[in-house]
């Protein structure tokens, strides 16, 4: 399990970005966290990372305290941000050098066969369209088999067609290994078909403001009532958190609650 | 590669009518051969209007001259003990210039405090015409080869320190961010991100070095020498051989050219993963 026991994280220039921050992410669970820019989605992402340490608080794994980067825990970002002079293959081998060269080009081959890309082994990452370069970036993050994996909008700077297909390939892989995924996003789709339970961020300084569970059946209609159903709740908890006369934790989403079911 | 780069060009050739696979290649070979056009067109006049006695071409010899020149030092054997002169002082500048300028760069792109400390006082040396310092050389090091060298060694050392600190801190910090994450130590993340990412710019950082090692070699050579190319060039003067002058300046040409060339094929292999290193069409 991971646990997030009131982190807060307090700039040196002086500003707050993360304040109070509980949660507890169950192993196998998808949590999407959403919120307004500036809620402290990325600050929150990074300490959990172990990139930049949180001023206050502890991220905890398996009762493990995480305050630097730690092999169970793999985070994909926005941008692909493969070595552009290593090829595909080495790129998605790049996590596990360590291993012996057969068993690391067994796993690489499989990795790349599962996001697709098995013609593009040795193809340089600029020969790559923005798509197939997330993929190799997934594919990197996977092969060393984390337990939880870190995702930071990582669908954002791909077109609309290309995110749905790699949405649905993420939830595809996901389901081999099933790590816990903690996904920061600003689209409420994605996390609508992605998550088991949304975390609506607020920001100044960034704190949770609602939880949402998704209690759907994958794979998810994106064009069914009860998809709709989530994504307005959702985005009227995003449009409260960012009402500064609603109030912090106003008795967890039962406004929500009331105004949907 | 070529290719890459010169893409548009081409697209635009076949929007215009498909071409076979033969003229592609001629037109490959035609490119470069355009370049020549000038220069060896320029030669033929002159040659020619020195054959026809309109100029005496005494003080601009014509190419042929210039040609029988030049096979007349090489049959004395004096070329090669010239070429090797001047060869063995570049190397041996070069060299000193490329350590220096490699490890003191490395030194102050990896560690903000030796920056702080070291790099105003190298920019503030930077700023000295390097010629400047050559009495000070001949005085402290004497007039044979040690000045000589150490002139050559302080023109490479600028481009190569600069080249080296600038790429080091350029290099992504998001790439280095992918190596924090898959917990790469301090050796590993050098060698596997750090390196890979300054090595274009160390490229292109020790051409320039290498182009400014040459410049100064004529330099030094010029500053009281009894062999190599610099006083091929002087000797020219003094005795009214302009002849022999041009030659000096062709070899110099061909050396400096054939250098250059070696370290871009050195580095090639290392750097195919780039879009502007295809071949010859990067860099120039």
């Amino acid at each position: 399990m991971l646990a997030l026991d009131r982190l807060g994280k307090i700039y040196p220039n002086g500003v707050n970005a993360l304040a109070r921050f509980s949660a507890e992410i169950r192993l196998g669970e998808i949590a999407a966290v959403i919120g307004g820019s500036g809620c402290g989605k990325s600050t929150l992402l990074r300490a959990i990372a172990g990139l930049d340490r949180a001023t206050s608080g502890t991220v905890t794994l398996d009762d493990i305290a995480i305050s630097a980067p730690h092999a169970k825990i793999g985070i994909i970002f926005q941008e692909p941000r493969l070595l552009p002079w290593l090829s595909v293959a080495d790129n998605i081998g790049f996590g596990v050098s360590d291993l012996p060269a057969s068993i690391r080009r067994e796993k690489v081959a499989r990795a790349l066969s599962r996001v697709g890309l098995a013609d593009k082994a040795n193809a340089w990452p600029r020969e790559l369209s923005g798509g197939q370069a997330q993929r190799v970036a997934i594919a990197r993050a996977l092969v060393p088999q984390p337990e939880v994996l870190l995702l930071d909008e990582p669908f954002s700077a791909l077109d609309a067609f290309t995110r749905r297909d790699l949405q649905d390939h993420l939830l595809d892989l996901w389901a081999d290994t099933r790590p816990t995924l903690v996904m920061v996003t600003h689209d409420v789709d994605e996390a609508v078909v992605l998550a088991d339970r949304v975390l609506v961020m607020r920001p100044r300084p960034g704190r949770l403001f609602d939880e949402i569970t998704i209690n759907l059946a994958r794979p998810r209609d994106r064009n069914s009532p009860h998809f709709d159903n989530f994504k307005r709740r959702v985005l009227t908890a995003l449009d409260r958190s960012l009402d500064r006369s609603v109030p912090d934790r106003d008795a967890k989403s039962t406004a929500g609650e009331a105004m949907w079911w | 590669m070529a290719m890459t780069v010169e893409l548009p060009a081409l697209e635009q050739a076949d929007a215009i009518a498909p071409r076979s696979a033969p003229t592609a290649r001629l037109r490959r070979y035609a490119r470069p051969a355009l370049g020549l056009l000038l220069p060896v067109g320029l030669a033929l006049i002159w040659e020619l209007i020195v054959w026809f006695g309109w100029s005496s071409g005494r003080l601009v010899p014509p190419p042929s001259k210039l040609f029988a020149t030049i096979v007349e030092l090489a049959r004395g054997g004096e070329l090669t003990r010239h070429v090797a002169a001047t060869l063995t002082r570049v190397v041996a500048g070069f060299g000193l210039g490329v350590v220096a300028g490699t490890v003191l760069g490395a030194i102050s792109g990896y560690w903000g405090l030796a920056r702080r400390l070291l790099d105003p006082t190298v920019q503030a040396l930077r700023a000295i015409p390097s010629i400047a310092w050559v009495p000070l050389f001949i005085l402290w090091l004497g007039i044979f080869e040690t000045s000589k060298v150490a002139l050559i060694a302080v023109g490479v050392f600028f481009p190569v320190y600069l080249g080296v600190m600038g790429a080091i801190l350029s290099v992504d910090r998001k790439i280095v961010e992918v190596g924090r994450i898959f917990r790469l130590s301090g050796p590993a993340m050098i060698r596997r991100i750090l390196l890979p990412a300054v090595l274009p710019a160390y490229v292109v950082a020790l051409r320039v070095g290498l182009g400014l090692g040459w410049m100064f070699v004529v330099a030094a050579e010029f500053m009281g020498a009894s062999e190599g190319l610099g006083y091929l060039l002087i000797d020219g003067q003094q005795l009214g051989k302009p002849a022999q002058i041009l030659a000096a300046i062709v070899i110099f040409a061909i050396l400096g050219k054939t250098t250059d060339w070696l370290i871009e094929i050195a580095s090639a292999p290392l750097l195919r993963w780039q879009d502007a290193f295809g071949g010859h069409g990067g860099g120039h």
